[in-house]
């Protein structure tokens, strides 16, 4: 075990240069695209928005899990009979919201159950994330029928005056609900976590569970409960594929997206604002590969090979990105300290 | 965990192991049952009559000679997938990239298969199936190199190799290695040269001879070697396995590339003896069904076979079943979702049947994300 006593550390202490430099970069280089390019460029900066936004909401879920010490593999799962069983409420209902908040519910409870496994039971946490995964393959198979979409779909809905504003006004201000919601949560779950006495609790449970039962705080409620919400955050994502992105579902949806959402987790060191830039890559990623067909005109000419890879290498891309992502960034991260361990009294 | 004293006296060993192997057999059997009560509910509530549908299963994996070869040609890659999960296991690892290495192993035995012609069968099979193996062995071991050097966690990276596998092999099957057949317009590779598809001995499929081999095999070097037992003391206590001088770096890696070797023989085996060629979607869900093999057998190689045959006896019925009482065959997912779930939460099962729990017999992976 390794106590490295970094808990205290005051965590920006130093100015950022380097992510200052990195998006710094990036916007430079937006902007050079923004002026060759102008409608192929917002086209595929909305899209990253949009493709990041189940990718945040899971690294969200994760987040929240982990730092109370309880590891959360299913997320994918999650995700997938979220996604399912809101699906169904809106066939049934008709109504997009109520299917939402369905998929809400139908996330805290899969995230309940999570709990129960991993903190009552006492099952390991990564094969109790492993049972969420193929329970929700089986289960959304078997139930589903092929032939059903949903009544419409969450639209996009612009915010006066701010959704003209050139390439930013498109990109963060006409968006649909749930990307607005998973922006808004990527600050609430920041400052729940780093600026209130749930967060401080939720930390101490998950670097020192002895020490924080010690001043009273009950262990394994904390971890329930953040787990559960976790769950709902991974429900809303779920949501977001049937709901807002797809309008219908397909089995296995998903497509590791809960799994590119630890990924994107641990890349930004269990934080919400560096997930928050891990899933803009991946957001991009996945972009550059939905709009590949319209950009294939506009693509300068030292770069036209992209256009004519097959379909098949540009859709290894973001799981490629993954690998990548997690070899270079794991080991400069520091999980949680009692991650994965079943906290029993003394 | 091991017993006491079982490297010293074989005799007390083997007595031990069976009464071992008959209690250690009690939970997976009744989570079987368990689950299978469970799943008639959730097909009575969907409509259809449980009793119907089970026996409809039963008769179409075991009720006739051709229901019995379904089921064991079903199990022969589920075998050699549950070794490649238990292998990576005792070494602590949890290899849920079985799929994308039975992928790799899969084209590549198909493209010896149909790319060289005219060589005789006792080469020809055997290059073919070490090919794949061979493919699948490097797949894997992407994910254990990253592990050990820096620290990737091999749940992330497995999975993330099965999806960048999908796509290869799927690229592969629908250009450079595709089928051009006049007529031809899906992705597929060509047929297999018949000298390299797999022959029956003695009536037996060559591919259910090699799984039980293989399982043997696996059992012989976890259990009677020293990189088995380096392997499983990495497996359970990495920092006292390199306070020993065992390279736990060196350890993981080869027992990626040994799970991924099986992972790719099984790919080959059933591309040679099955299937003839290689087809995108190939055996889709056996990197699950590996995981829950490998719990059901507690992750023993032997215990692997039976748990396979299980598997293979729904998997033949399952259409049988959906024939005679209309229940979708996705059921067999759920049955098995299930399954690993009581396997898993054995506590459930152990306060019905009041037995204790037994020392050391948890598998334990979860050491964190990171090193």
């Amino acid at each position: 075990m390794r106590i490295t006593g970094s808990i205290a550390r005051p965590a920006a202490a130093r100015i950022p240069w380097l992510t200052i430099g990195v998006w710094g970069a990036l916007a430079i280089l937006v902007l050079i695209a923004y002026m060759r390019a102008p409608q192929a460029t917002t086209a595929v900066l909305t899209s990253t928005i949009r493709q990041s936004t189940p990718i945040i909401l899971g690294a969200l879920a994760g987040i929240m899990c982990e730092r109370s010490g309880i590891i959360n593999i299913g997320i994918e799962g999650m995700m997938l009979i979220s996604a399912f069983l809101g699906f169904l409420f809106n066939v049934w209902t008709g109504d997009l919201f109520l299917a939402t908040l369905g998929a809400l519910l139908v996330g805290a409870a899969v995230g309940a159950f999570h709990a129960l496994m991993s903190i009552t039971l006492k099952v390991d946490q990564i094969i109790a994330g492993t049972v969420i995964n193929i329970l929700a393959i089986g289960t959304t198979g078997y139930f589903y029928q092929q032939g059903l979409t949903t009544r419409g779909k969450l639209t996009p809905v612009s915010i006066p005056f701010l959704a003209d504003i050139p390439i930013i006004g498109p990109v963060f201000f006409s968006n649909p609900p749930i990307t607005y919601a998973s922006l808004i949560l990527i600050v609430v779950v920041h400052v729940l976590l780093f600026r209130t006495a749930w967060g401080l609790r939720t930390r101490a449970v998950g670097e020192h569970p002895a020490a924080a039962d010690t001043v009273g705080i009950a262990v394994n409620r904390v971890r329930y409960i953040n787990v559960i919400i976790g769950g709902m955050l991974a429900g809303l994502a779920g949501a977001f594929l049937t709901l807002e992105s797809v309008g219908s579902f397909e089995r296995n949806m998903t497509n590791g997206r809960g799994f590119v959402s630890l990924a994107v987790m641990i890349f930004g060191k269990w934080t919400p604002f560096g997930a928050w830039g891990g899933s803009l890559l991946f957001g991009f990623a996945n972009a550059l590969q939905s709009q590949i067909q319209f950009l294939k005109n506009q693509l300068p000419s030292w770069l036209a090979w992209i256009g004519d890879l097959p379909p098949q290498f540009i859709g290894m891309l973001p799981y490629v990105l993954t690998i990548a992502v997690l070899a270079g960034f794991v080991g400069r991260a520091r999980p949680p300290a009692a991650i994965g361990k079943v906290y029993e009294k003394e | 965990m091991e017993r006491a004293g079982s490297q010293f006296s074989p005799r007390m060993d083997s007595r031990i192991q069976i009464w071992g192997m008959v209690h250690a057999a009690i939970v997976p059997i009744a989570s079987v049952v368990v689950a299978l009560v469970v799943g008639a509910a959730i097909i009575a509530l969907s409509g259809a009559n449980p009793l119907v549908a089970y026996s409809a299963l039963f008769e179409g994996g075991l009720g006739s000679g051709r229901a019995f070869s379904r089921t064991l040609e079903k199990a022969t890659p589920l075998i050699f997938g549950g070794l490649a999960v238990s292998l990576a296991f005792k070494c602590g690892l949890f290899n849920i990239g079985a799929q994308g290495q039975l992928l790799m192993g899969a084209v590549s035995a198909a493209f010896i298969g149909f790319s060289l012609q005219g060589l005789p069968s006792a080469l020809h099979i055997p290059l073919a199936l070490l090919v794949g193996a061979l493919l699948g062995a490097v797949w894997a071991a992407i994910a254990g190199t990253l592990k050990a050097f820096t620290g990737a966690h091999e749940v992330i990276t497995t999975i993330m190799l099965n999806f960048v596998a999908f796509n290869l092999t799927d690229w592969l099957a629908d250009g450079p290695w595709k089928d051009r057949t006049p007529g031809n317009i899906v992705a597929r590779t060509p047929a297999v040269a018949p000298e390299a598809r797999l022959p029956d001995i003695v009536g037996v499929p060559l591919g259910i001879i090699l799984a039980v081999l293989a399982a043997i095999a696996v059992w012989w070097l976890i259990w009677r070697t020293t990189i088995g037992f380096e392997l499983r003391t990495v497996g359970q206590n990495a920092s006292a396995a390199k306070y020993a001088g065992i390279s736990v770096r060196r350890m993981t890696v080869l027992a990626m590339v040994a799970s991924g070797f099986l992972a790719g023989l099984g790919g080959a085996v059933e591309t040679l003896g099955v299937v003839g060629r290689f087809q995108p979607g190939f055996n889709v869900g056996l990197g699950f069904n590996a995981i829950t093999i490998a719990l059901l057998a507690r992750t023993n190689p032997i215990a692997v076979i039976p748990a396979s045959l299980l598997i293979g006896v729904m998997q033949a019925g399952a259409s049988r079943m959906q024939f005679n009482s209309g229940v979708a065959s996705e059921i067999i997912d759920v049955i098995l979702a299930l399954i690993l779930f009581f396997v898993a939460a054995d506590g459930i099962i152990r306060r019905v049947l009041r037995l204790r729990a037994e020392e050391g017999e948890r598998v334990t992976l979860s050491s964190g994300w990171g090193s």
